[in-house]
């Protein structure tokens, strides 16, 4: 065999290491959580909250975080589609393709999607103080919801984009305003690719726990206060896993199999709403 | 148009106009903002100083950065050291040797190691990684420690880090035209020749963005480092010692930050220092993805 | 006019998916003149000349049968060395596609995968066929620059000497004048009839009048099918099949 025929085998079989390597390492880390997170399941997990000794290893569940988690997540997620469904139609249907002002924003989302979730947890903290908030509900939606406001953003901005000009053009020529036809005809159209992009931001709030330590704080009860701290699954994790008992730790592996389901679902969801919306692209 | 129609266009128009002028204005807003939250220890100490010291007393007064930047440099090195090769090699695979079959099905695996939580990633870091460091890896090289080192954070974040640099990767590779491709292979080029000589350097802007993003990533991972990595504030010296990165250290000390004076400026300042990091790194590993993008158009 | 063959089809069938892109093609392309392949666009002209160097191989699902004997040897046998094969046969695409390097080593690409490593011999080899390709007085005082900066129809030209850096007998040309200026494609036309006297040459157009002034042989298809194919004169001034008739006059596109 000749030496370029080697060469390209040798990489070829790296390549395909590689790449093996990578899916055993997703299929490795689902296997752990799952066998680790299995045995300490059950009932209670999530239909109570912590009772009195939860940390030593006595009775209670995590309804608190799972609760508080929802409520968080939903919250920003509400929050940040609140601001980011008009900035992405302003892109789209009022400024031109290639305007400086859409370019310049794109860009910085692009930029704040980057930006590590401890420093919007820094930076929430630091709005919160402005405000006189304390660690609460409140502040950790606000924090969530700037960490999920870019990556709804671009998600939504990427199923705009494919809209073809001829509709809304067909919108216009029927005498609508641009904003008429940004919330009738391009929302419509560009639902499933909202709700995906809903979803996405969802799963990556819920799964959050940098943004929302300073945030949100934590509490044992089952709390619905904007006002109050709340629980979070993420950190309801780390600090059962933080006590030095063996039960406590079983408990923060069947939270991790519980969070994990939780995104597993979120994630599936989403590709299903692709694959459908998909369907409706005329191409 | 009628009144009421005509207003209600006007004013969504300008409040649609605020938000997406708020948004794009938000990078510098929170640079401003941590800026000012730590200006009360800048005042005392000047930053070189700060960030050239390595003592960490804060009880004392003494708020030495370095070992929490090295300890934040040393992970996110080794996590890059393992993620590059084997994510570009998977990249190559996925963008020129696999059927378009399997680079479908590859998409939703890629986006679920996006999606797990960091904290589940520590957790699988704490019953996986540490042991095995602990039990196999360290005697190797004749050291006994906890496994709670730099070597665990590297090996946790590089996968974390797996999906970004990949996705971007194929994305760029896919930009390349299939006629130079041909052009290539048309010369008699074998296909890994193609790859080396034409893909790869067509593609070399946008691998080094897809990189740069992977390491800005792993700069500003927080829970899974902080879980495995040891959290000592002292210089690691091999990839065995214990690190305390900057996202930790901000997470770690929220409980005490307001009991000491400074403690919480001395946090702040090292969010403004992990933000102003990671926006350079965005920032020009954005510029060339843009840069590509448009040479294509 | 006498013929001697050098790409023989025989009963060449090529899918994609379940789409049949050439229905049993059987063929014989002379050597050393100018084959020219006609057709209304989506008729499997690119797919014939594609076949001839395999490159119909970087498509997903592609299904080829039948035979293409380039010197007696069936390139679509699972078995030949599509290294080789394509080694024999110089592309130009549409859009002339240089490779990002310099315009030096865009020539000097292919002796140097193939072996050829000595400053001196690349030297000869990159000015040899830059002259072949009327290029070199144009870049000679700028071999350095990245090939990107020449013009579209110096970067067609770039294209045709770096395939014939690599000695090919067969030169593929899909629409090669397709994305340049009048002046340049004829320049590129000039080209092939000064080089059939030492290469085949294969040329996929849609203008007919480009047929015209270079066909020697031309093969006429019409939805993947191969209608009619025979000597230029032949064809251009008296056709047998009503389809080409048609298509020669105009009237189907």
């Amino acid at each position: 065999m000749d030496s370029r025929k080697i060469e390209e085998n040798v990489f070829k079989g790296l390549m395909i290491f590689s790449s093996l390597v990578i899916s055993a390492g997703l299929l490795w880390i689902l296997a752990v959580i799952i066998i680790k997170g299995l045995p300490a399941m059950n009932l209670a997990m999530i239909t109570q909250a912590p009772k009195g000794g939860f940390y030593l290893g006595k009775e209670g569940g995590i309804l608190n975080a799972i609760v508080g988690s929802l409520l968080l997540a939903g919250g920003a997620t509400a929050l940040a589609l609140f601001l980011s469904l008009p900035l992405v139609l302003y892109l789209n249907v009022y400024l031109k393709k290639g305007a400086r002002l859409a370019v310049f924003t794109r860009f910085s989302l692009d930029v704040l999607w980057g930006v590590p979730s401890i420093v919007y947890g820094a930076f929430g903290f630091t709005l919160m103080l402005f405000f006189g908030l304390r660690a609460s509900l409140l502040g950790g939606i606000i924090a969530v919801a700037l960490l999920i406001f870019p990556i709804m953003c671009r998600a939504m901005d990427e199923v705009m984009q494919m809209i073809p000009q001829e509709l809304m053009n067909a919108s216009y020529s029927l005498g609508s305003t641009r904003w008429e036809t940004a919330f009738k005809v391009v929302v419509r159209q560009a639902l499933p690719g909202i709700l995906t992009a809903i979803l996405i931001a969802f799963g990556r709030g819920i799964g959050d726990a940098a943004s929302v330590i300073f945030t949100a704080g934590f509490t044992d009860s089952v709390s619905f206060s904007l006002f109050r701290p709340v629980a979070t699954l993420p950190l309801a994790i780390f600090y059962q896993l933080g006590t030095p008992f063996p039960e406590v730790q079983a408990r923060a592996h069947a939270s991790s199999l519980i969070l994990t389901i939780i995104i597993i679902t979120i994630s599936i969801g989403a590709r299903i709403l692709t694959k459908r919306f998909q369907g409706y692209v005329v191409k | 148009m009628r009144g009421k129609r005509a207003i209600k266009e006007k004013a969504a128009r300008y409040l649609m106009l605020a938000i997406t002028g708020l948004s794009g204005l938000l990078m510098f807003i929170m640079v401003f903002a941590l800026y000012y939250r730590s200006r009360p220890i800048l005042a005392l100490k000047p930053l070189t100083y700060l960030l050239l010291d390595t003592v960490w007393a804060p009880s004392r007064g003494e708020f030495g950065f370095l070992p929490f930047i090295a300890g934040t440099l040393w992970v996110t090195l080794v996590a890059v050291a393992i993620a590059v090769p084997l994510c570009l090699l998977t990249s190559i695979y996925l963008s020129e040797y696999a059927g378009s079959r399997i680079r479908e099905w590859s998409k939703p695996p890629i986006d679920l190691l996006a999606g797990i939580p960091s904290v589940v990633y520590g957790v699988w870091g704490l019953l996986v990684v540490v042991p095995l460091i602990k039990d196999q890896i360290a005697p190797l090289f004749g050291k006994f420690i906890t496994g709670y080192c730099v070597l665990a954070g590297g090996i946790v974040l590089a996968i974390m880090v797996f999906p970004v640099i990949i996705h971007v990767s194929v994305e760029v590779m896919g930009y390349v035209p299939q006629e130079i491709r041909e052009a290539s292979l048309a010369v008699g080029a074998t296909k890994w020749q193609t790859v080396k000589f034409v893909v790869l350097r067509k593609a070399l802007p946008g691998i080094v963005a897809a990189v740069v993003l992977g390491l800005s990533r792993a700069f500003g991972e927080t829970m899974a480092v902080l879980m495995v990595a040891g959290n000592v504030a002292r210089l690691p010296k091999s990839m065995f010692d214990p690190a305390y990165t900057l996202p930790a250290l901000i997470a770690n000390n929220y409980g005490e930050m307001l009991s000491i004076p400074l403690y919480d400026s001395a946090l702040m300042l090292a969010s403004f220092i992990l933000l102003v990091v990671v926006l350079i790194f965005n920032i020009i590993s954005r510029m060339f993805l843009v840069r590509i993008e448009r040479r294509i158009q | 006019m006498e013929f001697k063959n050098h790409i023989c089809v025989q009963n060449l069938n090529v899918y994609y998916g379940k789409v049949q892109a050439l229905k049993n093609i059987s063929v014989e392309i002379p050597d050393k003149k100018i084959t020219v392949i006609i057709g209304p666009s989506g008729c499997g002209k690119t797919t014939l000349l594609k076949s001839f160097n395999r490159l119909i191989d970087l498509m997903d699902n592609v299904k080829a049968t039948g035979k293409i004997l380039v010197d007696g040897e069936d390139i679509l046998d699972p078995k030949a060395e599509v290294v080789d094969i394509r080694k024999k046969m110089g592309l130009l695409s549409q859009k002339p596609y240089p490779l990002p390097m310099s315009i030096y080593d865009n020539v000097a690409y292919g002796p140097r995968i193939h072996g050829t490593k000595g400053r001196k011999e690349l030297d000869q080899i990159v000015e040899y066929r830059l002259k072949e390709s009327s290029l070199w007085e144009e870049v000679k005082d700028r071999l350095h620059d990245p090939a990107s900066r020449l013009s579209v129809g110096q970067q067609q030209r770039l294209c045709l000497a770096r395939g014939l850096a690599v000695e090919p007998e067969i030169i593929l040309g899909d629409e090669p004048t397709s994305a340049l200026d009048p002046n340049s494609s004829q320049r590129i036309e000039q080209k092939f009839l000064e080089l059939k006297d030492r290469y085949t040459i294969v040329v996929v157009t849609h203008i007919l009048r480009q047929a015209k002034r270079i066909a020697d042989y031309v093969l006429f298809l019409y939805m993947g099918e191969l209608i009619e194919h025979g000597p230029a004169r032949e064809i251009f001034e008296n056709p047998k099949q009503k389809l080409t008739r048609e298509y020669i006059q105009g009237s189907i596109s």
